[in-house]
């Protein structure tokens, strides 16, 4: 690790000061991904910027009927919270489907946003990465590549997003609120992540001088109908090879309104508005969900070691949206199809 | 061979080497003041500061569990945090655990279980272990072991682990457990 200047900002107009005057420096809240990444080389901040103790620790009711769920919250009490579990078990069941006990204990909701790839090459500071090093290469394009994206991948990246808890919140319409030193905004789910372009080095949207201070939900929480399905190489703590979110509202024989997002394929959790109308006003039959899984994954391409991820996908999307139509969502411990 | 970071480096490189900071834990029940650099984890903290050598360095990476200790009263991984971002936090490792001659009921129910083949994950899932417990989330074996994944034992001693913690949740009786 190399050394750095530590410092706690008294509130969050210091936190971005600091920031805004360092563009070396990063935040630290949960540390599950930065430390790691310091250790390996990966990242070298001339500061840490230590925000755990600012008041960003509540999960708070919105005026229009959603929640507000401050940044500093732990993945673990946001799984375990009354109103997630009743109101948004989407959400609960994607956290709990990531990482282990302790991270979750450990990791922040805005520091979840914030993670990079767990792409190999991205830790191997031996090899080229845009990601890490602009201009210097791919190597996952002709590499090692079973973990990476087989969607909205470009020639400069292949990396995949890691998080689960972020394919919850792209399913749900999520909005992410910023600080900076031009005030506050909101920035919907979606627009959020990036895909990797000619840009790969920029994750998403935050600008340099901006601090996530919570993700508000709207109100709409799919509970009756959903469920979060995540396949990977063991059974748990490992990274998602495809994980699906789905969140139906169903009407007699109709499906009403859908949602429907990947994880694990891409370098942002994967929402397709086409697929989401093709399933709206249809009934919830197999054949239905085939046919959105043939649109979802109409321009996926492999890269060699990942090209089995482009069926597993489409079986995937069929599972879990059939046991969303069902109701029987999956469990996160029992793993066993129901 | 591609260079990493190069331009942060430099920047940082330039800086003075900040100055070692006052950090206070309270370990094991005991007030304990270090000064040490703010890039010194938890997990060195206490294995190098403080000679509680039973909290393991397996990984360093978060993605084992040797290192498990509880703060705050929450299982966490001492090896991804910094000790100065823990300043004022009560610790408690496996060295905190017994009442003085007498074991923890899960150091008794991982002997009984025999638990454990070469120990050096038995640290780490024993704090894990008493962090499910005060959770309470887990209701049956399943729940076990989803919420202890995050503790690998390469000696696969894994039905025993649960068997041991199933005893001290449910009372199971070694017999029992061991169906």
């Amino acid at each position: 690790m190399n050394s750095f200047e530590y410092t706690r900002p008294v509130d969050v107009v210091d936190a971005v000061r600091q920031i805004a005057a360092d563009p070396a420096a990063k935040f630290i809240a949960g540390g599950t991904n930065l430390i790691d990444l310091m250790k390996e080389n990966v990242a070298r901040p001339s500061r840490l910027i230590d925000i755990t103790r600012l008041p960003l620790g509540k999960i708070e009711e919105t005026t229009d009927g959603g929640l507000r769920i401050g940044a500093l919250v732990a993945n673990s009490d946001l799984a375990y919270d009354p109103r997630i579990e009743a109101r948004y078990p989407l959400l609960g069941s994607a956290i709990l489907a990531g990482a282990s006990q302790q991270l979750r204990n450990m990791a922040s909701t805005g520091g979840n946003l914030l993670q990079r790839t767990r792409c190999l090459y991205f830790y191997d500071t031996s090899t080229p990465c845009n990601k890490r090093e602009p201009e210097s290469g791919c190597s996952a394009i002709g590499g090692i590549n079973r973990m990476h994206a087989i969607l909205g991948t470009s020639e400069h990246c292949i990396a995949a997003h890691p998080s689960d808890m972020c394919v919850a919140l792209a399913a749900l319409d999520a909005r992410v609120l910023a600080t900076g030193t031009g005030g506050q905004r909101s920035i919907a789910f979606g627009d959020f992540h990036r895909l990797p372009g000619n840009t790969p080095q920029t994750d998403t949207n935050l600008r340099a001088d901006e601090i996530i201070t919570a993700i508000e939900l709207p109100p709409k929480g799919f509970a009756k109908n959903y469920t979060y399905l995540k396949i990977r190489d063991r059974l748990s703590y490992a990274f998602a090879l495809v994980s699906v979110a789905v969140g139906l509202e169903i009407e007699g024989d109709r499906i009403k309104d859908a949602r429907l997002a990947l994880g694990g394929v891409a370098h942002k959790p994967w929402r397709d508005r086409e697929v989401e109308a093709q399933l709206r006003g249809a009934s919830p039959t197999r054949e239905s969900f085939a046919r959105a899984a043939e649109t979802l994954l109409r321009g996926a391409r492999g890269f060699g070691h990942n090209d089995f991820k482009i069926e597993l996908a489409r079986r995937a999307i069929l599972r879990t949206l059939g046991q969303a139509a069902r109701g029987t969502p999956q469990s996160q411990a029992d793993k066993r199809i129901k | 061979m591609a260079q990493s970071s190069s331009a942060a480096r430099k920047s940082s490189d330039r800086r003075p080497n900040p100055a070692k900071m006052a950090v206070t834990l309270h370990v094991n029940g005991v007030e304990r003041r270090l000064m040490i650099a703010p890039w010194t984890t938890l997990l060195d903290a206490l294995r190098l500061h403080l000679d509680l050598t039973g909290t393991k360095k397996g990984c360093d990476h978060g993605q084992c569990g040797a290192c498990t200790v509880l703060v705050d009263g929450r299982r966490i991984y001492s090896c991804l945090t910094l000790a100065v971002m823990k300043d004022g936090a009560q610790v408690t490792t496996i060295e905190g655990l017994a009442q003085g001659s007498t074991l923890h009921p899960l150091q008794q129910a991982f002997i009984e279980h025999d638990a454990l083949q070469c120990g050096y994950c038995t640290p780490g899932q024993i704090c894990s272990a008493a962090g499910l417990i005060s959770e309470g989330k887990a209701g049956n074996a399943d729940d076990i072991r989803e919420l202890m994944s995050g503790n690998i034992c390469r000696c696969g001693a894994y039905p025993n682990i649960v068997a041991a913690i199933e005893q001290v949740m449910f009372g199971k009786t070694p017999g029992e457990a061991n169906r």
